[in-house]
This record gives structure tokens, sequence and C-alpha cells, in this order.
């Protein structure tokens, strides 16, 4: 099987739903001439032409915007944000708009709204932000966040093909780093279902996107002092496993959250109150959080890296954790 | 090229003029009877805009209108009944309750519905045309804003992509000279709207509003424009907003008389005035029009009258297509 990088699984997932459908298309700024900011369509523009690569003026809610109405004319648009810090100028058009549609007057939206999002790579505060939890807030969006290539691939598929309007972030500082051996067949990872990306028995590490690689890495560092980490990858956020989080928690009787966006409002809030809720007999000690500090995400390095969870931070977590 | 209008399509005109004055006075009833949840947004005085721009599209085209634009919806062959039952919060709506007045639409009779903040509507009639370029079909989208909507964000931008890209596109700019309490001049400092289509690339139109006639033909021709992929219109219609913002405003910051000088405009009599000059109309005609519209706007309010309001689960139903 070929191996491919994060950001080629993307890429080839793309193109092969391009080749599947004359109904999707994929607009965007500097997507077609240079193949985006990332080089994810590059290619595309040769091979699909003008009318289903298109390049944009800088706008994020016309664009936003016209993906609802070719939508709703039947097309399946994939939007690129150059970064998914620019969501934000195109905020109404997702929240507002194509999220209620459905539910107000019935039609579906079926649009694909990604980029790349997350720090680490010294984006400062404007390219590096992890800002799922403005979606995951908002009924009838789906909100999915791939770890692997595989799941990247067969996420953005899964995503294509879905009646809904769909934020996918790709965490830039994956794209190049991660790689799998992706198969030939037409496989698609269906949105909703988590991966047990490592099983364990004393501590279950509940996260998603970059953050998985973290948790696997502590996982490493723990199992040397006799700690068994379950890493449990859920993949979407909205909607979430939540079968597979009580599962995973019962199992293991202690829990940490861990993303890379900020504390306050972020999605460990949501999940500690779910476990509370239904697994609260099942704790053996208490929820806890590992995420960034409530800051913007700051530009230097020695500041970045203090503000950005790593694998110490989680082991140093788990050890505390595994002394209850 | 000016088109030249039958006589049976200057009845539909005068009847959708009428159609639209009637279920403006109706719901103004029913909000007096306290049936309408919420307000009531008036198009009175506006109707030749809503009317002339909806008429002058084919089965194929698009629209989105704003709060004021139930004329136009009740031109794309919405009943009048639709629009009652969204006042009062039915079950029998087009939303069946989940929205409000004129915030409803149906793909197969090619209305989108708005949402509440304004402007949000040009990029997506733009996707309208977007959509049909990509397919190679002939199909235009056309939209509304009003003098307040222009100074906003997707304003300027659907404008723009739309230009790009050369997208068959219209936008009505409805000039009423109010956005709520905020007169044209605090909106912005060039109150000619359609000076903006020359910054933009695109052909400018401005029309008198209350000519129904004048928007028609402006309507068309943009139409025609952008069949011959000649890219989008901006339409400035002058009017003025005869009424409050909505029905509890009394709107005592207009001058009386700016309210004066446009009743003697009204878009409606004026129409009527020339179809009898011309002999378009006799009073035979005018009356039958006129049971018609009895008719329907009976038969209307008692169908959504009787209509419940919807059960109470049905807020639960799935926001997932």
């Amino acid at each position: 099987m070929p191996v491919l990088t994060h950001l080629e699984a993307i890429r080839q997932g793309i193109w092969e739903e391009m080749e599947r459908d004359p109904s999707v298309f994929l607009i965007g700024e500097d997507i077609g001439v240079y193949g985006g900011a990332f080089k994810v369509t590059q290619g595309m523009l040769e091979k699909f032409g003008a009318d289903r690569v298109i390049d944009t003026p800088i706008s994020e809610s016309a664009i936003v915007g016209a993906a609802v109405g070719a939508a709703l004319m039947g097309m399946r648009p994939v939007v690129e944000m150059q970064f998914m810090d620019f969501i934000a100028c195109g905020f109404d058009q997702i929240v507002n708009m194509a999220a209620k549609i459905h539910y107000r007057w019935g039609p579906a939206v079926p649009i694909v709204i990604r980029g790349p999002s997350g720090a680490g790579v010294h984006g400062g505060p404007y390219h590096s932000q992890s800002n799922e939890m403005w979606f995951v807030h908002t009924p009838g969006l789906k909100v999915v966040v791939p770890a692997t290539a595989y799941d990247a691939k067969g996420l953005i598929k899964a995503s294509i093909r879905d009646n809904n309007p769909v934020i996918f972030y790709e965490h830039k500082f994956l794209y190049r780093r991660i790689k799998d051996e992706i198969p030939a067949d037409d496989y698609v990872v269906p949105i909703g279902k988590a991966r047990v990306a490592r099983s364990g028995t004393d501590i279950s590490v509940i996260t998603y996107g970059a953050m998985v690689w973290t948790a696997l890495e502590a996982a490493e560092e723990l199992e040397k002092e006799g700690v068994s980490l379950e890493v449990i990858d859920l993949r979407s956020l909205l909607p979430y496993d939540e079968e597979a989080v009580l599962e995973s928690v019962r199992k293991c009787s202690k829990v940490i959250l861990l993303h890379e966006d900020t504390r306050i409002g972020g999605f460990a809030g949501e999940l500690a109150a779910v476990i509370a809720e239904k697994a609260f007999e099942d704790l053996d000690g208490p929820i806890v959080r590992v995420t960034s500090p409530d800051t913007p995400v700051p530009f230097s390095p020695p500041l970045e890296e203090y503000f950005l969870p790593n694998a110490k931070k989680v082991a140093e977590a788990a050890r505390r954790l595994a002394a209850y | 090229m000016a088109s030249k209008l039958t006589r049976s399509q200057h009845h539909d005109l005068y009847y959708y003029l009428r159609l639209n004055r009637r279920v403006d006075e109706q719901l103004t009833n029913l909000y007096r009877q306290g049936k309408v949840v919420g307000g009531v947004y008036s198009s009175l005085g506006q109707e030749a805009i809503s009317v002339g721009t909806a008429y002058a599209l084919g089965p194929d085209d698009f629209l989105g209108g704003m709060i004021r634009n139930v004329g136009a919806m009740l031109v794309r062959g919405f009943p009048p009944r639709d629009v009652f039952m969204q006042y009062m919060a039915r079950r029998d709506g087009p939303t069946g309750g989940r929205d409000a007045n004129t915030h409803f639409g149906d793909i197969k009779r090619g209305v989108l519905s708005p949402i509440s903040m304004l402007g949000e509507l040009v990029p997506l009639l733009a996707g309208v045309g977007l959509a049909a370029k990509i397919r190679k079909e002939k199909r235009v989208g056309l939209t509304y804003v009003g003098d307040g909507a222009t100074s906003t964000t997707p304003f300027h931008e659907g404008l723009n992509f739309a230009a790009v890209l050369k997208l068959p596109l219209i936008v009505i700019a409805e000039n009423n000279g109010w956005a709520y309490s905020t007169p044209v001049e605090h909106q912005m400092a060039n109150t000619n709207i359609v000076d903006r289509a020359q910054a933009y690339g695109i052909a400018g139109v401005a029309v008198d509003g209350n000519n129904v006639l004048e928007v028609y033909e402006a309507t068309r021709q943009a139409r025609q424009r952008a069949y011959k992929g000649e890219g989008p219109t901006l339409i400035e219609a002058r009017t003025m907003r005869m009424k409050g913002h909505a029905e509890h405003d009394d709107a005592r910051y207009v001058p009386k008389e700016v309210i004066e000088k446009w009743r003697a405009r009204d878009p409606i009599a004026t129409y009527e005035t020339f179809l009898t000059a011309k002999k378009l109309m006799t009073a035979e005609e005018k009356s039958a029009i006129e049971a018609r519209l009895d008719k329907v706007i009976r038969e209307d309010v008692e169908f959504a009258e009787a209509s419940p309001l919807p059960a109470p689960e049905e807020a639960a139903r799935p926001v997932w297509a």
C-alpha cells in the first residue's frame, strides 16, 4: 500500500470525490493556480478545470455564502479556509445561515469548510488557533478533527458525502509529519465514531486531532513506569461518540481530557459533564483536564511551547492521577 | 428595448400588487386582534418593487427576499395562507412554527429564505448563479437589500465576488429612506446607492421604486444581461417606508410631510390610474380582480386561523438532514 502524508491523504480524498461526483467543486483563496497555501489542492485546477476549482477574492463571507447558495442548488462545495483562523470572517454565513437552514425550512446544505488549524509552527495568534468549539456549540453543523492520515482521507470523503455543513479541521502540524499506508479502495470513515488509538487499563486519555499523538507519546513514557494509558481519538466532536468515551472511562476508572484548545468552554468541559452525569460511580479519581491556558496563541517559540500541552504535561497529569 | 406587456400581464401585475396590499392589511388586522406572534413588518408603499422584480423572473430563476418582500413570495406562488400562518406561528405554515414571518422558502418555487442578518442573501444568490454557471444552466439569482443593508459585509463581498466571477445576479437595493430609525444619510455619505455599481464594475440602474413598470423593465433587462453572461446588475429602487419599522413603531422620527408626499405617489393608485387612462383595465375587470382577492383572503385567513399551534415536541426535530 502506498504511504501518504496527512496532507496527501486529504488531497487524495478530495480528488477521488471530485472524480466520483461532478457536483463536488472547490472554492477558496489561492487554491487554483497556486494550489493552496499548503498545497492541499495542488494539481486540481489542471485536472478538473477552472469551473470546479475556483479562485476567489478575499471574501470569506461571500465564499461561504456562495457555497451555501450552490449547495441549495444541488452542488457539493468544498470551501478552503486558507487558515481556520479566518473562518471568523465568514462566521455569520456558517452559524446563522448554513447551520439553521435545514431545521428552519427544510433543505439540506451539503458543504464542507476545511482548512489548516492548530499551533506548533510559530504561526502566532492568527495562524494557530483551535477554534472548533465556536462550531461545536452550533446545532446543525458537524465538526470533524482527524488525527491520522488514514482517517483524514476517510473522513474528508465522508464529509463531502454528508448532507450537512461540515467544518473539517486539518492540523497543520500533522500535514507533513504524519504518514500512513493508504489502501487503494474507496473507503470512508464514518463521522461520529471514535477510535481506540491505544488500548490500556489504568487511565483513559480522551483527545482528538494532533493531541492524539501527544497522548500516545505520553503513553509510551508512562508504560516504562508501569502505568497503562488508553488513548481515545474522538475523530469528530459534533457528533461525538459518547458510548466510546463512557466505555473507556468505565474500563479505566480514571480519565484525562486533553485538547490543544484553550480551557474554559473547551470540549473537555462537555466531556467532564457527561462523564460526571453518566459514569460518576465508575470514577476512582478526579476528572483531569490538560489544555492550553486561556490566552491567545503566542508567537515566539518559548511562549508557544509554554502555551501548548505536550507529552510531558500529560505524563505529569497521569502520574498525579495514578496516585489516587 | 422596452418590452410590451400584454393586457393580461398588466392584470397579473395589478392583481399581485393588490394581493400584496391586502395581505399587508390583513396582517395588521390579525396583529391588532392579538393573533400575530411578534411583529408585523409592512410592505405598504413598496409593493411595486417586490411584484415588479419577481414578475420579471422566469420559473427557473431564484429569489430571496427581505422582511418586506411578501409580494415577491406571492408572485412565486406561495398562497397568502402561508404568510398568515408564518406570522401566527401555526403548525401548517411553511416552517411549522420554527421560524417567523417571511423567513421561509421553497426550492421548488425558486425561493430562498432570508435570515435576520441583513445582506446575507447576496452571497447566497451569487451562489445560485455560481451553480448555474458551473452547470451551464440558464438561471439568474435575484435578491433585495435595504439602504441599511448596503453597509454590511455580505453586501460588499457578495457583489464584488459576483462581479469578479461575472455571475448572473441581480441585487435590488430598496432605498426606502430609513433603516429602523436611521435615515439614509446616516447610513452612507453618498446616498446614491446606484453609484456603487460603477465601483464594482457592474451595470447599475436607478428606478422609481413606486413605478411597477419601471421596476419590471429594469429587472427584465438585468436578467437578459445576466443570461448573456454579462454579470450582475445593481438596481436602486427609490421608494419610501410608509409605516414604522414594524407595527409597534409609530415612526414619529419621520417628518409628516415626507409621508404625505409619498402617499400621493402610492404605487398601486398610480398604476391603476395608468391602466384606466390607457384603457388597459375596465371597471368590471377591476371589480372581478377585487372579488378574486376577497375570496382568497377570506379563505386563507380562515384556513390559517384553523391551523393549530405546533405540537411542543416538534421543537426537537432533527437539525441534520
